[in-house]
């Protein structure tokens, strides 16, 4: 299966001695480490040619795909394209060449731009302060939900359970878990949205709060989310808003004006941040005025003159990440804001939750669609038709897609459709590269009803075919020798 | 696909009752559904389970997901094998895939569980 062949490893490249760089002779005697200190023999490390090793990242490089090179439809994980200029920005040197321990007085344009950022955020969740520290989406609701149980406990009860949707992504139970409470799992409903009957059984004085992504997995909009934040608050409980969604809403409504108490964004999928490398990404959480207090330290107060950094926080829950959170991808975060405005913020989600339903309403003929209802910023078709009548998978479907050039959606969840995949445009796609993308997928659908060994085999065209993802599991091999 | 002699749950667990103890695995949907199992956590020997309540986890290549007990009582039993070879569970699901025996705190309580025809009637209606 293989159309390239597989590229060597850099330690199967070059010869014994060959080196990529050549330094000039040492003009001060050498000093030799005493015998203890010395390895017996030397590491085992790459020998190559500076030509061989330029070749070697480009050929990885040229291997890779990204939102650069194609579309992503990676539902849940909103990979839009992201504006080289922020880049820039982020690299200014004023910026980044900027040591933290620096005074306050010589860092307040950066203090200005953390406290403008923390301004724009408040703004677009509707609520009182936020936390810039966490470094990711997980991070940040690690710290809403420890926000949470100070709240509690500076009450006398931390109390013990959180509820959480079937819908939710797996980073909230675990959150949950995390932070000491245990996690009671909530039935949708036949809408997709949270089962109200089972929230009114399950909320009660034990209950410390309830994790919602709003719109939900399913791409869907809750629509009793006042009687949810309702029932939740009648009982003295929290609402906790995972922003993993928030550019389907944003300029549109506000989780607090929802409701919700705490809310993290995701700066890295919303506001201008490239990921799916493994970061840097960066987790704000905001806060109501009651919660104020127990964020974590430092924030950063304006007082009409000048920008300083605020540890006076007596109830604070401590410092959750070192300094002042992923600084750079703050930078960007402001200065896409900046530069979108707010009508620009709200266009791009209205033409994200145009393209998804775009794409939906195209797609349906071809796939189940379980929730049949106009879809916000993401949509989950279901593959069951293929696998029961034509025994294709949606793991096979998905592999087929790469043969066309897209990168496969998200697959197998949310866990309540059976076969899902999960498909989230994002605003940055033109209408042209939508209509390749619903051909496509139409012709993997009749692909996998007239040729299914075809669909089974894929992908085709890429340097390897299909992984062993079942063996890589049991028994992984992590070494090169 | 669903022998008549075991009891299911509508958590996709079987019991397979032998006086006081329970054989308890997943079925052959469960696996199914959740694809290549790649790995097996179960509890140790010893352990007190209430009926409903998760006493390990199933992980395959696309998920992982809580096993829950489907009756009370001690763990006496868990399939040592699983640990070597989780694909024991796709292969043989109510055989060899087995993952642990309980001693049922009340015996009769199985009795309230799904027949193998109730449990094929809930995965139509799905």
């Amino acid at each position: 299966m293989l159309s390239q062949g597989p590229v060597p490893l850099i330690f199967e490249m070059g010869a014994p001695g060959r080196r990529a760089f050549s330094l000039p002779g040492g003009d001060v005697p050498e000093a030799v480490l005493p015998a203890g200190l010395r390895r017996e023999t030397p590491p085992r490390l790459p020998e190559v040619s500076e030509g061989e090793l330029v070749r070697h990242f480009t050929t990885l490089s040229n291997l890779n795909f990204g939102v650069d090179t194609g579309f992503y439809p990676l539902g849940s994980c909103t990979m839009k394209y992201n504006p080289k200029v922020f880049e820039v920005v982020a690299r200014l040197p004023g910026l980044s060449g900027l040591h933290p321990y620096l005074p306050e007085e010589l860092a307040q344009g950066a203090l200005r731009i953390i406290h403008e950022l923390e301004r724009y955020l408040a703004e677009i969740a509707g609520l009182a302060r936020v936390t810039m520290q966490p470094a990711a989406g997980a991070h940040g609701e690690l710290v809403g939900v420890l926000l949470i149980r100070a709240y509690h406990e500076s009450r006398g009860n931390p109390r013990q359970k959180i509820l959480i949707p079937d819908s939710a992504h797996g980073t909230n139970p675990a959150t949950a878990a995390m932070a000491g409470y245990e996690v009671v799992t909530l039935p949708s409903d036949a809408r997709g949205g949270i089962d109200v009957g089972a929230l009114e059984k399950a909320m009660d004085d034990t209950v410390a709060g309830l994790m919602l992504t709003n719109p939900n997995t399913l791409g869907l909009f809750d629509e009793n989310i006042d009687v949810i934040t309702g029932l939740v608050h009648g009982k003295g409980g929290l609402l906790y808003y995972d922003g993993a969604n928030a550019n389907a809403v944003m300029g549109y409504s506000r989780p607090g004006d929802m409701g919700f108490d705490v809310v993290h964004f995701n700066l890295h999928k919303t506001f201008a941040t490239p990921h799916g490398g493994g970061g840097p990404g960066a987790g704000p959480v905001a806060v109501t005025a009651e919660l104020a207090p127990y964020l974590p330290v430092p924030l950063v107060d304006f007082d009409g003159e000048s920008y300083r950094l605020n540890y006076d926080l007596p109830r604070s829950i401590g410092r959750v990440r070192s300094f002042y959170g992923n600084f750079g991808v703050l930078v960007k975060a402001y200065a896409y804001i900046r530069s979108m405005g707010a009508a620009g913020l709200k266009q791009a989600a209205g033409d994200a939750v145009l393209n998804a339903n775009y794409v939906m309403r195209h797609l349906q003929e071809y796939f189940d669609l379980p929730f049949d209802r106009a879809c916000k910023h993401e949509f989950v078709l279901s593959g069951k038709r293929q696998k029961e009548k034509n025994g294709v998978r949606t793991l096979d479907m998905a592999k087929r897609l790469m043969d066309y050039g897209f990168h496969p959606p998200t697959v197998y969840f949310p866990l309540i459709v059976e076969e899902a995949m999960m498909i989230e445009p994002t605003e940055t796609e033109s209408k042209e590269t939508l209509d390749r993308f619903i051909g496509a997928c139409a012709a993997v659908a009749n692909e996998a009803r007239d040729e299914p060994e075809k669909v089974h085999g894929a992908p085709h065209t890429t340097p390897f075919g299909r992984m062993d993802e079942t063996r890589a599991a049991r028994q992984p091999d992590l070494r090169w020798r | 696909m669903y022998p008549e002699n075991l009891r299911y749950t509508g958590e996709h667990e079987w019991i397979r009752v032998e006086g006081g103890s329970g054989v308890v695995g997943i079925t052959h949907f469960a696996q199914d559904a959740l694809g290549d199992v790649v790995y097996v956590e179960l509890p140790e020997t010893g352990r007190v389970v209430k009926a409903g309540e998760a006493f390990g986890a199933v992980e395959s290549v696309k998920s992982v997901s809580d096993l829950y007990s489907p009756v009370g009582g001690t763990v006496t039993g868990v399939n040592a094998e699983l640990a070597g070879r989780p694909e024991l569970v796709n292969q043989d699901p109510y055989g060899e895939g087995w993952m642990i025996v309980i001693e049922l705190a009340d015996p009769g309580e199985a009795d309230g569980l799904l027949s193998a025809r109730a449990y094929q009637e809930l995965l139509k209606e799905g």
